[in-house]
């Protein structure tokens, strides 16, 4: 009885996949296309010539900003936890008054439109002079990954084992040595997770580096692709194959640290 | 983009704060000074640029002022410049259409497939974490790839609806379907976060209370209205409240697919903002401000109910 309606489900639940995943699909197919090919009617359902003048125009023009995306992105990472987890540490562990406040700020910051935060750094970044520098950009992004990550952190610290710590204390070990030699090492799956979400917000950021970067010699990867839209000519093989570049982190994470992701996704929405 | 985080419940043991003589003790020291780092943090890159949005929207300010920092204060002239422009109320109204029009879609597309998904069948894992694709590309990749899409001429969902005999449509170019496109992009990347946070509320309900229905004769439909959805309340709540936070600060999706236009058709708050302070030749950052301004405060009186409902969940 149940075996038909099983295999019921799994077709259908393909089919939604595939509808949902279509535009993936098509951007992978368009940036295949010919350029003589682009104004077809109707389109090739399939790239049946398939041409690499798209991925070429990657190589020749958008390296660099991959370059400064990949800078970017690893710079935020460093950021974030140079930040977030000492202070994970604290909420969790040391509970100091005035940590709720605190927690609670964190929750409020995350809520805050990026065009707000766009604007007040753009007036701050002017006058300070680094308006299109790579550490600019750095800081501005990390702002949107560093209150989730305080938050994931300090969700994960409360949940390590008091005996650990304990064990710690008895042998002599001060708060710095405990957080260092033992908390981090524990914290390992939540900091992943973390580095993870960091990284792809600040690859994926467009806001920020419209504003503040958009004028530097340091352009991520989303201006590279948003100056390719804007080009008069639009070469739509170029602008996908850009688009399937730009989308592999977030394949990469997906693939490989699909746990972390959902559990990045739900942290919090739902008790465990 | 939507993400969500709880505050960490507080519950512990708590170190002794101060000796008899009153002196604080080391671990108190300790536990301030792993928070320095993020004090600053939060003071110097949250803080302050939010204090600057605001000192922006009460001045009159130019390009040169802007460098020099003498603009003339001017209370809230900007403001009352931005409800008496042309712009407001269309701007009110568009935010309202995609903010709503998105959350009933995504809500409602995520609680089905989630239904659909809660009973594990061959292939469902793998087929639910595929779903998270559109939720993870970046933004800009998700916009040009519906752009085109959705061209005019060439896009390939006219061309699918000339198969049908509908269309074409100019989705991206007339004002009557501007705003509808880019609701369209926007619900696709919101399904996946309701599915997945519906989904683990749907796992959280006791299995017994379903054997219990089906004992009772409960239908399938009626297993749905009078146990499942009641028991999912507290999450749909939650799910929602975020979902409309994070839809009132859509910017890039829009800006991307359609800058706001054609003719304003498409422009919300968020993209109003950017346009008046960095979109023009001469650029109105004073205006700019309060229009972020004005976001900021219905986003976050959102989201202090967030904080509310989510309390009293925790509490119970």
């Amino acid at each position: 009885m149940r075996t038909p309606r099983r295999v019921w489900k799994t077709l259908v639940g393909t089919a939604l996949t595939a509808v949902m995943l279509f535009p993936v699909y098509w951007m992978v197919n368009v940036s295949f296309t010919r350029d003589r090919d682009m104004r077809k009617s109707p389109p090739s359902w399939f790239p049946a010539d398939p041409t690499l003048e798209g991925y070429r125009a990657v190589l020749d023009q958008q390296l660099p900003y991959l370059g400064t995306s990949l800078v970017v992105g690893l710079g935020t990472v460093a950021v974030t936890l140079a930040v977030a987890a000492p202070a994970a540490y604290s909420l969790a562990r040391l509970r100091p008054p005035g940590g709720g406040v605190l927690s609670f700020l964190l929750l409020i910051a995350q809520m805050v439109p990026g065009i707000i935060m766009a604007m007040g750094f753009y007036a701050m970044y002017l006058n300070l002079g680094v308006l299109n520098t790579l550490p600019g950009l750095i800081v501005a992004d990390s702002t949107l990954a560093v209150p989730f990550a305080v938050l994931i952190l300090t969700a994960f610290m409360s949940g390590v084992p008091q005996e650990l710590l304990h064990a710690a204390r008895v042998d002599g070990a001060g708060a710095v040595r405990t957080f260092w030699s033992i908390v981090l090492p524990v914290s390992r799956n939540a900091i992943i997770t973390v580095s993870l979400f960091a990284f792809l917000w600040a690859w994926s950021d467009f806001i920020f580096a419209s504003t503040l970067a958009g004028g530097g010699d340091h352009q991520p990867i989303t201006l590279g692709i948003y100056r390719y839209i804007g080009n008069n000519n639009q070469q739509w093989n170029a602008i996908m194959a850009t688009a399937v570049v730009a989308s592999i982190p977030a394949a990469v994470l997906l693939v490989i640290a699909q746990r972390y992701v959902t559990a990045g996704v739900t942290a919090g929405a739902v008790k465990d | 983009m939507s993400r969500i985080v709880q505050t960490p419940a507080a519950a512990g043991p708590v170190t002794t704060s101060r000796d008899r003589r009153g002196r604080v003790a080391p671990e108190r020291w300790a536990a301030w000074g792993f928070l320095v780092p993020i004090t600053l943090y939060l003071a110097v890159f949250h803080a302050y640029p939010l204090y600057r949005n605001v000192e922006l929207s009460l001045r009159d300010y130019t390009v040169r002022s802007f460098v020099q920092g003498d603009a003339p204060f001017t209370g809230f002239a900007n403001y009352l410049k931005v409800f008496g422009d042309a712009t407001f109320w269309p701007a009110l109204w568009h935010t309202a259409v995609f903010t709503a029009v998105s959350l009933a879609f995504q809500f409602s597309l995520g609680l089905a497939l989630a239904l659909f998904f809660v009973n594990n069948f061959r292939l469902s894992a793998v087929l639910r974490a595929l779903f998270l694709v559109p939720w993870l590309l970046p933004l800009i990749v998700s916009a040009s790839t519906w752009a085109w899409m959705l061209n005019s001429d060439s896009g390939v969902v006219n061309a699918v609806l000339g198969v049908v005999g509908l269309g074409p449509v100019n989705w991206l170019t007339s004002p009557d379907w501007s705003l509808w496109s880019v609701i369209i992009a926007n619900v696709w990347i919101g399904v996946p976060f309701n599915l997945v946070v519906l989904y683990s509320g749907l796992q959280a309900i006791n299995p017994a209370v379903y054997e219990a229905a089906a004992l009772d004769g409960a239908s399938g439909w009626q297993r749905f209205w009078r146990v499942t959805f009641p028991l999912l309340r507290p999450v749909s709540a939650i799910t929602l409240l975020l979902g409309l936070v994070y839809t009132l600060k859509v910017f890039d999706i829009i800006w991307i697919m359609t800058k706001g236009g054609p003719s304003g058709s498409s422009t919300t708050f968020a993209t109003w903002s950017y346009r008046l302070g960095f979109g023009n030749l001469v650029p109105s950052f004073g205006p700019g401000a309060a229009v972020g301004n004005l976001l900021i405060v219905t986003a976050l009186g959102f989201g202090l109910l967030y904080v509310r409902v989510q309390r009293r969940r925790e509490a119970a």
